[in-house]
């Protein structure tokens, strides 16, 4: 899993706190894949029972303190074979399953083939909404520290906003697509007419 | 306080008429208010540069009205249409529209001027518009001397020269690249952030989200629209 990868990688220069480690992570993505405290050491500890990091005790034994409160005075650092696993990361590319927008192709892919279904209204709802998020990116992109970056971590996250920007355009320009071409299924007699109000005498071809 | 800017009330156009007539718009609604951006959005042929031309008095309504700052534009008369065309409207035009006869400077400035404007005033606040849009350097130079996306920002310092405050804007990134397309959006809602109220048709989701409203258009109706209506969150705040 890739939050695995990101904080394997982010111990490579220095080893850190499992809090750090958090901190660093969402100075890049910020809120777009928020981690959780308990992620984050269940992460940990696997990554350690992998052998891919190690950690330095410097608690004081004081005994019974809260497991919270213990881990986090505990410092990671990387071993040779994490330093392995994150160069082997960055020289493998990601598989192309599961695209995030499945769900929607396959409801729409299910909507087109029930009757009874306002797949017009279904596409508009969608697109209504994916254009929201898209402009809730774009202000995210003309403010803030995206907007002028001059900390690699700040680019790091306005490289982020721009993956969010381009697969809500790619979603919306999807949308418009399998809006017309439903339409022109619709005008052709292969399926229920989509919801949006068709066109009257301008585009009723007049066939010889 | 958010003014309502451009009011087009129940706007119907019909082009032709008898069996070849063309309902181009169907009766829509649509406002901007200071300080806001609206897009508009549409398949070809949905009526988007109609509603454009409507709103800049380039074009009448065959039924309904428009309004920029409150003043009704079908009673203005032709003159009066064209005053307020000099004077509070900015267009800028798919194809941009500029004179080859004249320079960058000249073009931009061409509207003051028109007005009764000096010309040595004229062409200061020319060069002030073209430093905004970041081309002052090419103020001396003609249309068929700059690129096509530097053609476009003398279009656009047009559009804003003076202190227009309706901007309408019909594909202004058309024929531009991402980055540059990514600046004109900048300089419009940097306009808007400043007072104006800016209409821009566009086909791009990535540039109708630099708005704070996008309004869909299908077969000459408003169909759907995406962020808050600045207008209707005043009526819902005052008690
Ligand atoms: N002068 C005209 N005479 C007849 N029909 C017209 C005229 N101008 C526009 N139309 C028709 O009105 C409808 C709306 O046209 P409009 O130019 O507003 O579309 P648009 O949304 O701007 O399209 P595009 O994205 O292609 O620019 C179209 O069907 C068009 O053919
Ligand atoms: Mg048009």
């Amino acid at each position: 899993m890739s939050i695995r990868q990101a904080m394997l990688a982010l111990l490579e220069p220095e080893p850190m706190y499992g809090y750090q480690l958090r901190a660093e992570f969402e100075q890049r993505t910020g809120a777009t894949w928020p981690l959780n405290v308990g992620q984050v050491y269940t992460t940990l500890s696997r990554l350690e029972r992998d052998g891919l990091i190690e950690h330095d005790e410097r608690v004081d034994a004081a005994g019974a303190a809260d497991a919270p409160d213990r881990a986090a005075q505990v410092m990671y650092r990387i071993t040779p074979s994490g330093r392995g696993e994150v160069s082997a990361w960055f020289t493998t590319p990601v598989p192309r399953t599961q695209p995030p927008r499945d769900e929607l192709a396959i409801k729409l892919a299910i909507a087109v083939t029930l009757p009874g279904v306002d797949v017009g209204a279904l596409i508009q709802q969608q697109r209504t909404a994916t254009m929201t998020a898209l402009q809730d990116y774009t202000r995210l992109k003309r403010s803030g520290r995206a907007s002028r970056p001059d900390q690699p971590e700040d680019l790091a996250w306005s490289l982020v906003l721009d993956s969010l920007v381009f697969d809500a355009e790619a979603e919306i320009r999807w949308l418009d697509h399998c809006e017309a071409r439903l339409r022109r299924a619709a005008a052709e007699g292969h399926l229920h007419v989509p919801a949006c109000p068709t066109r009257t005498a301008d585009s009723e071809e007049v066939r010889p | 306080m958010s003014a309502v800017v451009l009011h087009l009330d129940n706007v119907t156009r019909v082009h032709g008429e008898g069996p070849t007539e063309v309902h181009a718009l169907r009766g829509v609604s649509f406002r901007a208010c200071a300080g806001e951006l609206v897009a508009v959005m549409g398949p070809s042929g949905s009526g988007k540069s109609t509603l454009l031309t409507i709103a800049g008095g380039l074009d009448e309504p065959t039924s309904g009205t428009v309004s920029v700052e409150g003043a009704v534009l079908g009673s203005l008369g032709n003159a009066g249409r064209a005053r307020m065309r000099r004077t509070s409207i900015g267009y800028v035009f798919q194809d941009f529209n500029l004179i080859p006869a004249l320079t960058a400077a000249e073009n931009v400035a061409l509207p003051r001027e028109l007005d009764g404007e000096r010309s040595k005033a004229a062409r200061l606040l020319a060069l002030a518009a073209l430093e905004e849009v970041g081309i002052v350097d090419l103020a001396d130079r003609f249309p068929d001397e700059m690129s096509g996306g530097q053609q476009q920002r003398v279009a656009i310092a047009r559009a804003i020269v003076g202190e227009r405050r309706l901007i309408l804007a019909d594909e202004p990134t058309g024929a531009l690249d991402t980055d540059t397309g990514e600046e004109i959006l900048r300089l419009l809602r940097n306009r808007c952030d400043a007072g104006a109220a800016g209409v821009l048709v566009t086909h791009e989701a990535r540039h109708a989200a630099w708005a704070d409203r996008v309004v869909f258009l299908r077969d000459g109706l408003i169909v759907d629209e995406s962020g808050a209506d600045v207008a209707d969150e005043l009526l819902e705040v005052t008690p």
